[in-house]
């Protein structure tokens, strides 16, 4: 196959844009990546995105994106899998370099969530769920997530605050990301004294959801402008599960995150324990403790037994949500996968700031729609890793 | 509106009917006519008991649009007795404590309501906790 190198990132920050409408978003995100990538035009458009047809009212979100950033005339179309969406607009542009039918792809997430206010949008995101025998129950994302974390809780006999770790870490890199949503560190303190949302989740085992774009030039190989370090995507997958939680044998274990990892990581003929940063999707504290789990990181019940000793941190054997993770950089749903994407490829840049995980060269993203029901993997490399890396 | 979405599946909502699989009597709900156990075809209905207990639950205080009327309510993942597992609010909870491992049963009751007072009213099953025989 084609080796597929990403030539150009861009994002928005993420927050509250109320003046900015989806196009405008979108484009925001584009104008920056093709910036980064020089001059080279895409032949195709694949947009993630999940809720604007609920939100916005739009439909047909790809061809939107493409037309008012001028790109008429390419192929475009909308990649839609939940929270994981972004992910699957990166797979999609993956495939379709990798291919070599295109040479030159955009991929770009965008999710506008504040173009809806009140429990308008609790209804919208319960559709990513089983219509007919979940949402219409009232169950929501939020609410499978804390029924989780109670009976991990009950199954584990973890104390309550194991799920402060995460939460913790993802605030203390969000500190150091301009384009973050909450830009301030948490003390065990404030966790612990956090409102409840939804027994036993608090305020801060939520990620919050906002407004975001981020959009990725990928390339063939040869095409990279010289001057561009090169970070190539060495292992992409997608796996799905039930998309009802109640249809698992085991819903305290994340299947499809499981076989994603061990697939994508399988293409780039790696381990897990091989990367340098694993962004994961901490959209509730017990998805990112599953999801540790379900990568090999830890054993079944002690994923949150990771976030001790600074184990996580940006200086830790693992560092996660290196530039504040869902929890403090923000939750752009359909975005989210992409600027997993673009935080990786600072990381490997070496453009992190701050920020910058000492070495990083091989990093592990992964987003996740609804509670795993899909889960999409992506290992990304930076060129330099010699072949003695590699075994 | 969305009556014919509701209305097929009137079986399920009101009284609870799954399938059974021909091949390996694996019992199942929600209905999916591809058996979850051994991969063949299950077509056959299945009455459920409507007893089961609750895995887990949790209390939803900030509503989806048209479920405001009920909030705070209480959603549950409930393993039902013969085996799958449905998601369901809990009900007529009055004083007592749920908890993990808590015997329920299925009863109808009022799910959701669209709207104005013309909007749907979508009935539907819920679980609430089986009474203990008091000792005399």
């Amino acid at each position: 196959m084609t080796e597929v190198v990403i030539a150009g990132i861009g994002q928005t920050p993420v927050e509250e844009h109320w003046d900015v409408s989806l196009r405008e978003l979108a484009f925001m995100a584009i104008e920056k990546a093709q910036l980064d990538g020089g001059s080279l035009q895409p032949q195709a458009v694949f947009v993630g995105n999940m809720l604007a047809p609920q939100l916005s009212h739009q439909a047909h979100v790809a061809t939107l994106v493409a037309d008012f950033a001028g790109l008429v005339g390419l192929e475009a179309a909308t990649l839609e899998a939940a929270g994981a969406s972004g992910g699957a607009a990166l797979r999609a542009g993956y495939l379709a370099v990798a291919s070599g039918e295109v040479d030159v792809v955009l991929v770009v997430g965008v999710e506008k969530f504040t173009d809806v206010v009140g429990s308008g949008i609790e209804a919208a995101l319960a559709t990513s769920g089983d219509s007919d025998y979940e949402a219409v129950q009232g169950m929501t994302p939020t609410a499978q997530a804390a029924l989780l974390m109670r009976r991990y809780l009950h199954q584990t006999g973890a104390p309550r605050d194991a799920f402060a770790g995460l939460p913790l870490a993802a605030h203390v890199n969000g500190a150091g990301n301009p384009q973050a949503m909450f830009r301030k560190a948490i003390t065990p303190e404030i966790y612990q004294k956090a409102g409840i949302v939804s027994d036993p989740l608090n305020l801060f085992d939520i990620a919050p959801n906002a407004d975001g774009a981020a959009a990725l030039l990928l390339a063939r190989r040869d095409l990279l402008p010289p001057e561009q370090p090169v970070v190539r995507i060495a292992g992409s997958s997608s796996v799905c599960d039930t998309l009802a939680l109640h249809d698992r044998p085991d819903p305290l274990v994340f299947e499809a995150a499981r076989l994603s990892v061990e697939r994508a990581c399988r293409r780039a003929r790696i381990s897990p324990l091989q990367v340098d940063l694993f962004e994961l999707y901490d959209a509730y504290s017990i998805y990112g403790v599953l999801s540790l789990e379900a990568a090999g990181f830890a054993p079944r019940g002690e994923g949150w037994k990771l976030a001790q000793d600074g184990f996580l941190g940006l200086q830790g054997s693992l560092p996660i949500s290196t530039l504040g993770g869902l929890k403090a950089r923000g939750n752009p749903g359909g975005a989210t996968g992409l600027y997993q994407a673009v935080e990786a490829v600072l990381q490997l840049r070496g453009q992190a700031g701050i920020n910058q995980v000492p070495d990083a060269r091989r990093a592990l993203i992964q987003c996740l729609g609804g509670p795993a029901s899909v889960a999409v993997t992506h290992v990304l490399e930076a060129e330099y890793l010699s072949q003695a890396d590699r075994n | 509106m969305e009556i014919s979405r509701h209305w097929r599946l009137r079986k399920q909502r009101y009284a609870l009917v799954g399938e059974v699989c021909p091949h390996c009597d694996a019992k199942i709900f929600p209905p999916r006519d591809v058996c979850p156990e051994c991969g063949h075809e299950a077509k056959s209905l299945y009455n459920f008991s409507g007893r089961g207990e609750v895995y887990s639950y949790t209390t939803v205080y900030d509503p989806p649009a048209g479920f405001e009327e009920n909030a705070p309510y209480t959603v549950a993942l409930v393993k039902l007795a013969e085996g799958p597992m449905v998601t369901a609010q809990l009900t007529d909870l009055g004083d007592q404590p749920i908890e993990i491992g808590t015997p329920v049963e299925m009863v109808t009751r009022r799910l959701r309501q669209d709207g104005d007072e013309r909007g749907l009213i979508v009935y539907g099953y819920k679980f609430r906790p089986i009474l203990q025989s008091q000792p005399v």
